[in-house]
């Protein structure tokens, strides 16, 4: 049962052995902290970089020039809006050279509210990553997608976004990793002392990878978590555990929600999303970043430009307030990003509206 | 002669230098009238530079991977590319944004150069994020035994920028210290703005001295000078896996960009009139010899011009070609 934080953190450590990637850095990624949520612990190829996103950004686009695998890590989103020309540049590259260079590079950063961070550890960066052509972007859900999807992004010649949702690198896996120890609490116990840091002085401890085995998580396909007939929810990150859970709420009560797990922003599963939406009717677009300018505007905008015709009631989008920050206040972050309730009530108002 | 100049460098490698400069400035000019008679939408170029970035070239550790030398270019550096034997044509072409254009398929402006095969790094218009650039392969090239380095080029305004202090930190920090030639092209302007009354410091190469970093500012208009102090600082770079920073100052002879109308700056020093002054003074060459070899270069690329306004446009379906490495197509 390991955490989504486990599972990045052995998803980097097979990269390193088997995947060639020579340079994990960030700002306190290296020992002894190993990352500020311990994603980086006991790697081998991991270093402290200088406080500066700029530098950390344009040294992972350089060594991708350079032919050589980079995993770069942005400490939480809030910070890499300084790097944007960089992050634009390392997106073009490839397509400004006429397909000359190829961009072989990570940029992983924790995202989204959830954790009371307030108003600058709470941010997301969905909205602006689909904004960058030229990246892949990825966003796991659970533990064994957070270790597929950083594999598929290792193997990558392109450069990508591997957003980790803050609040969910604490939450176990139900699926087990391929290699882990078994899904009970003993196994859990075991994994931890096999790859956790201790705490005090770690600088003679060594961790113990379990036999990790290649998963990959095919960029560009999404996964249905919860099948249903009466409406679909498409959405990614945090936002999957809670459209599980209003789907299962609802099913008691004979209204079958359809909940799809996007895994990749960009490129995405549009083959999945429109076969459901024509099986469905009705479609909710759901994650917390602002609404205005969200990604799942333009999914809006697609849906209504190739389904129009066959859709029952108005497609929606659930997504977080216009506003600048994430309060810090319980009711302002409640108030601030889709919650469950919110999606139970457009579900139900879906459904509510005549054919 | 009297007063005739005296060179250090041997009358064969004068000549290739002196080839060299002529023929980067008659390309810029070619590239110019291109732009003047409509065929080009933009110029930004290097003229003026010449003198010190043609022997920059000339000494570049030319091929692919950790090994050669990687280069992270600004817009003005034709001099440097001619120099490792990228073809005039080619500069025409990306100029008339034609498909064959081999640094970006018709896709940028001129002067923005790419080539893989040579560790040239796409450049980009973006001011300074080269040197940001710079630390990744210096990074790829600090291990012990690669025998590359890292160099980067950048003019004097575009050292405000923050990049130009993260290369500075990255590339002395005490547990990597990093093989990057930092190089500042200093013509002191940044587009209409004097570079004097926005900055405060001295010498920019004296931001070197707080990191520990070795430095040096010379005469970028004189090719000499600035053959010896590329290779004093190559070597340095090269033998001991520590960065350089190299401030040389040059001219710029035909204004910042078409943007600024791109005619000649006659109260600027012309490194190539002053280099021909002394090279016809010491006896290197008459003349006539260098009149002649600006007239072939000038006939030569006239023809290019005119096969490069034959060459075929990109098709507009290929725009979503590249986005992806490998990919053709519309990929969403």
């Amino acid at each position: 049962m390991a955490s989504m934080a486990q599972a990045i953190r052995m998803a980097l450590a097979y990269g390193e052995q088997n995947l060639g990637i020579e340079h994990i850095f960030g700002e306190d990624v290296g020992p002894p902290l190993g990352g500020v949520f311990t994603v980086t612990q006991g790697l081998t190829k991991t270093w402290n970089a200088p406080l500066d996103e700029r530098g950390i950004v344009g040294a992972a686009l350089g060594l991708a020039y350079a032919n050589v695998r980079c995993v770069a890590e942005i400490q939480f989103c809030d910070y890499i809006y300084n790097t944007i020309d960089l992050l634009k540049l390392a997106g073009m590259s490839c397509w400004a050279t006429n397909g000359d260079w190829p961009v072989p590079m990570t940029i992983m950063t924790p995202v989204g509210a959830g954790i009371r961070g307030s108003i600058y550890h709470s941010h997301s960066f969905d909205a602006t990553a689909t904004h960058i052509p030229g990246f892949k972007i990825v966003m796991p859900s659970n533990a064994l997608d957070a270790y597929g999807l950083m594999l598929a992004c290792l193997k990558e010649n392109n450069p990508t976004f591997y957003l980790k949702p803050k609040a969910l690198l604490r939450v176990e896996g139900e699926e087990p990793i391929p290699g882990e120890p078994p899904l009970t609490p003993e196994g859990r116990k075991q994994l931890k002392a096999m790859i956790d840091a201790p705490l005090g002085d770690r600088s003679k401890w060594k961790p113990q990878w379990p036999a990790l085995t290649d998963y990959t998580v095919e960029i560009g396909k999404g996964k249905i978590v919860r099948e249903g007939s009466h409406v679909t929810v498409v959405t990614y990150g945090r936002h999957v555990l809670i459209a599980r859970d209003v789907a299962d709420k609802l099913r008691d009560e004979g209204i079958l929600v359809e909940v799809i797990d996007m895994r990749t922003l960009w490129p995405y599963d549009w083959e999945m999303i429109s076969a459901s939406i024509r099986k469905t009717k009705r479609v909710i677009f759901v994650n917390e970043d602002t609404e205005v300018s969200n990604f799942g505007e333009h999914l809006l905008r697609r849906a209504v430009d190739e389904l129009f015709y066959e859709l029952h009631a108005r497609p929606k989008l659930l997504a977080g307030a216009f506003v600048p920050g994430i309060g810090l206040s319980d009711n302002l972050e409640i108030a601030s990003v889709p919650q469950f309730s919110d999606i139970e009530k457009a579900c139900r108002d879906l459904i509510s509206e005549l054919a | 002669m009297k007063n005739a100049k005296k060179f250090k460098l041997e009358p064969k490698q004068l000549i290739r230098i002196h080839d060299l400069m002529v023929k980067s400035r008659v390309l810029e000019e070619r590239l110019i009238r291109m732009y003047k008679q409509n065929d080009g939408y933009f110029w930004i170029g290097g003229p003026g530079e010449e003198a010190f970035s043609g022997p920059l070239g000339l000494q570049v550790k030319k091929g692919k991977g950790l090994d050669f030398d990687f280069l992270h270019l600004h817009y003005r550096s034709s001099p440097i590319m001619l120099a490792m034997g990228a073809e005039p044509i080619d500069s025409l072409r990306q100029m008339k944004n034609v498909a064959t254009d081999p640094y970006s398929g018709g896709r940028n402006f001129g002067n923005h150069y790419s080539k893989r095969d040579w560790n040239v790094v796409p450049v980009s218009s973006t001011i300074e994020t080269q040197y940001a650039t710079a630390i990744g392969t210096g990074i790829a090239q600090a291990k012990k035994g690669c025998k590359g380095i890292t160099i980067v080029n950048g003019g004097d305004a575009g050292t405000a920028e923050g990049e130009f202090a993260s290369c500075l930190i990255w590339s002395s920090r005490p547990v990597m210290p990093l093989p990057i030639l930092m190089i500042v092209t200093n013509n002191s302007y940044g587009i209409s703005t004097p570079a004097a009354t926005q900055h405060g410091e001295k010498q920019i190469a004296d931001r070197a001295t707080a990191f520990g970093i070795k430095k040096a500012v010379i005469d970028g208009n004189n090719p000499e000078e600035s053959w010896f102090a590329i290779k004093d600082a190559m070597d340095y770079v090269r033998t001991e896996r520590k960065p350089f920073l190299l401030e040389a100052k040059v001219s710029r002879l035909y204004g910042h960009s078409s943007a600024s109308g791109a005619n000649f700056v006659a109260d600027e020093q012309d490194c190539l009139a002053t280099f021909e002054a002394d090279l016809e003074s010491a006896g290197v060459l008459t003349r006539k010899e260098m009149t002649d070899l600006r007239e072939k270069y000038n006939a030569e690329f006239l023809e290019q011009g005119k096969q490069v306004k034959q060459e075929p446009m990109p098709s507009g379906d290929t725009i979503y070609d590249h986005v992806y490495y490998g990919q053709k197509g519309r990929y969403w």
